[in-house]
């Protein structure tokens, strides 16, 4: 008889107010690509902190090997075998490949022969990386690969994979699965932790899916579709936002010819953007993170000023604005960073309210706030936009991050701007309250707003978006027509594999 | 084994309880610290806290102390505030302190022997304008050079001070004042006197001025835009930019107004309580008006008790020594105390504290 590589059984961890795993069970075979599935919230990452030794179970047990598996840090989880690559890097920027690999080290070799080492662990596995190279330098999809060499230079059992796609252009995505296919053919099970289904069709052997802290089902996912998928994981019927027939207006916002240095050093500059958006036109801003969106967005919400004419609202032209004046002219934004940039965590809702909607909503006369209106307003964004939060007193970091979402965007889009600039809308927000978001995006455009969506979800921007262009190192692609563009075609506009050769793998 | 655990929302019930818990804390860790010392406990904290208001014999001088001391301690407070909370620091208040001195006496003395009700106004505004031209020394630098506003204000505090013993011996010496240093006194030039006004009470212009700091404070950071756009700056610097805040504007108006009315406070003494320029007129007020701003939780109200109860340790720490022969040492730490206890229970309005148990494996 076989043993299961590792053997969760029963598991339980208990937060204060919401018990993130309850009593969980499955196993992962040796060799096997395992997804697990389920939205923000489901408990994924307390599960997998458990796997790795951040975090100690209530309850339960786990077997690796069929012997017990108690981790007490990530220090014995590598030591029994089990390497994890996070979503969020870390990694140094000033530092190059080869440094940043033996920093991540107990006893590093010396770093001529570390060289040699990552040089060869990314032939054989097709992750092209020049380990001389400075972190700052590489694009996200390279950095992800100084992550999964730094695992695979410890020769893991499993890997753990949290989110890897979501900075990765489609061509970058297929050299990943490469990597992981033939991992898992040498015998290394991979826990692959998504919320992109057809991925997971793609490239699991089994899936276990979470929904609020409990397993709700175990299946194939080659047999599934992936709307059953989405269904096991929300627990209810989706409902797909519909784009209502709409007809576009003048040009609302132009810009032409925008270049401007980042506003930090390892920032990517703006060169020579110039688009267009019309009344009542989504226009889709894909592209993989770190590209220049939030030094784009900052150009446009008035945060960085450029010259005049570079930016236009109608024939006006607004570059030189700050972003009260342009706030004033009905250009809005809602960045993407939540807390600390949209919003001020330590302070109230209805102080939120006020951070953007001072001017439009009329909340102050002569410098003196109204503060009976500023809550009237923050109470209208908590209603119409379903935000869950016992009242606006409340502190914004008080409140899930979809619900701050929520609050975000409502204020924006209730202020009734003629251009809103949002960037990732529903990063990290559940499906459902992803799905509102995207409706409330829709028909503000049926109303007329000129709307520009930055995002680095593809499937988000083919569902809202009229017209798709990428970034990519700070340049902007021609704009075309979401409908009948391809994968592929997307995949290109956003750079390819980042200029490297696609390795071919042995 | 103790965990601390975030508080969701800071906890309104612990931001109003630590002072007071603060102070009570002080006078245990006090009380013993005093019997360490060989000295009756009951009896140091008694002569520290009740004595100077209630002595039979000592109240009726050392009770007016009580808002002389507290008056510049205020102002100077209020105007600090503002910066800190905006993440703007400026710890050169005794700097500013003093060159308003120097320009209001200045002034003032300028019209001596002439009398005109005028006088006084006009060294009020000198002051405040010295004040506020000290600070926009390190908000210029900052704001054209992004220099650090801690070190240039507070170097320039030891500037200030060579400044004003110069004009302690040179310009503004007393020229009737048998070539000892010091300026004429002001509290013998009747249109440039800040008298007490209220006799007994140690009221006296300063002190009003500070009352009204502490309400105009109050409505600038509840009520009006400004105050709202510092709060903002302070907590989430990206947040202010996003919402329209100039940072450069907002940097120097906390510096200006904190030095001006820092040079005020040093105004209303030189002109009051200390009549004239000396060589060591400046007593640190400047400086432990940075402590009373955060023993007062940055909130207007809170400095005005924080004013009066740091007031009070000084006049009962004094009378401490005197009565009871407390070394001077011993007082300042006690005042450290004072604070130590108020910031260890800040924690606690963000934090709570879990005993867990060891968490199964």
């Amino acid at each position: 008889m076989t043993h299961p590589l590792l053997s969760i059984q029963g598991v339980t961890k208990a937060y204060p107010g919401v018990v993130a795993n309850d009593t969980v069970s499955f196993d992962i075979q040796p060799g096997e690509v395992h997804a697990l599935l389920g939205e923000n919230g489901a408990g994924k990452s307390t599960l997998v902190k458990m796997i790795y030794g951040l975090v100690k179970p209530d309850a339960g047990r786990m077997e690796l090997h069929a012997a017990p598996y108690e981790p007490a840090s990530p220090h014995a989880a590598r030591n029994s075998g089990i390497a994890m690559v996070f979503q969020h890097f870390s990694l140094f920027e000033a530092l190059n490949v080869a440094e940043n690999v033996a920093l991540g080290m107990e006893d590093p070799p010396p770093m001529a022969t570390l060289a040699e080492r990552i040089r060869e662990v990314s032939e054989t596995y097709g992750l092209p990386l020049d380990p001389a190279r400075l972190v700052g330098d590489l694009s996200a999809g390279e950095r992800q690969r100084v992550e999964i060499i730094r695992c695979l230079l410890q020769d893991p059992n499993l890997l753990i994979m949290d989110e890897p796609t979501s900075v990765l252009t489609p061509q970058e995505v297929d050299i990943l699965f490469e990597t992981l296919k033939k991992l898992s053919a040498e015998g290394t099970a991979i826990l692959y932790i998504s919320h992109k289904l057809e991925e997971i069709r793609t490239l699991c052997d089994a899936a276990t899916v979470l929904r609020l802290g409990k397993v709700v089902g175990a299946c194939n996912p080659r047999e599934k579709s992936a709307r059953e998928l989405a269904e096991m994981m929300v627990g209810q019927l989706l409902h797909t936002p519909d784009k209502g027939a709409k007809e576009t207006g003048d040009v609302a916002l132009a810009v032409k010819d925008l270049s401007v240095a980042s506003q930090n050093p390892f920032g990517t500059a703006l060169k020579d953007i110039s688009f267009e958006v019309r009344r009542g036109e989504v226009l889709g801003i894909g592209g993989v993170a770190g590209n220049g969106q939030d030094d784009l967005l900052a150009a446009l919400s008035g945060e960085m000023i450029t010259p005049a004419e570079t930016v236009r609202l109608g024939h006006q032209p607004v570059g030189a604005l700050g972003p009260n004046d342009r706030r004033r002219l009905g250009i809005l934004c809602a960045p993407e960073e939540r807390l600390g940039h949209a919003a001020a965590p330590d302070m109230s809702l209805t102080e939120n309210a006020l951070l953007t909607g001072a001017i439009r909503e009329s909340l102050s006369k002569n410098g003196f706030l109204d503060w009976a209106r500023t809550r009237g307003f923050a109470e209208t964004i908590i209603e119409k936009f379903d935000v869950r939060t016992p009242g606006p007193t409340h502190a914004a970091r008080s409140l899930s991050g979809g619900n701050l979402q929520k609050f975000v965007i409502g204020r924006e889009i209730l202020q009734r701007p003629e251009v809103l600039v949002v960037n990732q809308p529903t990063w990290g927000v559940d499906a459902a309250a992803a799905a509102s978001i995207r409706q409330a995006l829709l028909d503000l455009a049926t109303d007329g707003a000129a709307i520009i969506v930055i995002s680095q979800d593809l499937d988000e921007l083919m569902e809202v978006a009229d017209r798709f262009a990428a970034l990519n190192e700070g340049r902007l692609s021609e704009p075309r027509p979401t409908q009948g563009l391809t994968i592929d075609e997307i995949g290109l506009m956003m750079g390819g594999a980042h200029g490297m050769e696609v390795a071919h793998v042995a | 084994m103790i965990r601390l655990e975030k508080r969701p929302e800071p906890s309104q019930n612990w931001a109003l309880a630590t002072p007071v818990l603060a102070v009570l804390a002080t006078m245990v860790a006090g009380g013993i610290m005093f019997a360490l010392l060989g000295k009756d406990p009951v009896e140091a904290i008694r002569t520290i806290f009740w004595d100077p208001l209630f002595h039979p014999d000592f109240a009726a001088f050392s009770r007016p102390q009580l808002l002389v001391k507290a008056g510049p301690l205020i102002l100077i407070a209020i105007g600090l505030s503002l910066g800190f909370r905006a993440g703007v620091w400026n710890i050169g208040a005794e700097g500013q302190y003093i060159i308003g001195a120097l320009c209001g006496a200045g002034v003032g003395l300028a019209f001596y022997p002439l009398e005109a009700f005028w006088i006084f106004p006009m060294m009020v505004i000198a002051g405040a304008l010295g004040g506020w031209a000290w600070a926009m020394i390190p908000g210029i630098l900052k704001t054209r050079f992004n220099t650090n506003e801690i070190l240039v204000s507070l170097l320039l505090v030891y500037v200030a001070e060579q400044l004003m013993a110069s004009m302690a011996v040179g310009l503004l010496r007393n020229p009737e004042g048998s070539g000892f240093p010091g300026s004429r006194n002001l509290q013998q030039y009747a249109s440039a006197a800040n008298n007490e006004l209220i006799a007994g009470t140690g009221m006296h212009w300063g002190v009003v001025a500070a009352l009204i700091a502490v309400i105009f404070a109050y409505i600038l950071l509840n009520r009006h835009i400004m105050g709202f756009n510092i709060r903002l700056a302070g907590q989430a610097p990206r947040a202010a930019k996003f919402s329209g805040v100039k940072p450069a504007r907002l940097i120097l108006f906390c510096l200006g107004v904190s030095g001006a009315l820092a040079g005020m406070a040093g105004l209303f003494e030189v002109a009051g309580p200390a009549g004239q320029i000396t060589i060591d007129f400046n007593v640190g007020y400047g400086f432990t008006a940075i402590i009373v701003a955060f023993l007062g939780r940055l909130h207007p109200v809170g400095i005005l008790l924080a004013g009066l109860l740091m007031a009070l340790t000084y006049i009962g720490g004094e009378l401490a020594q005197f009565m009871l022969g407390l070394p001077a040492a011993a007082i300042q730490a006690f005042q450290g105390m004072l604070l130590f206890f108020l910031l260890a229970g800040d924690v606690l309005t963000n934090f709570r504290i879990r005993l867990g148990r060891a968490e199964v494996a």
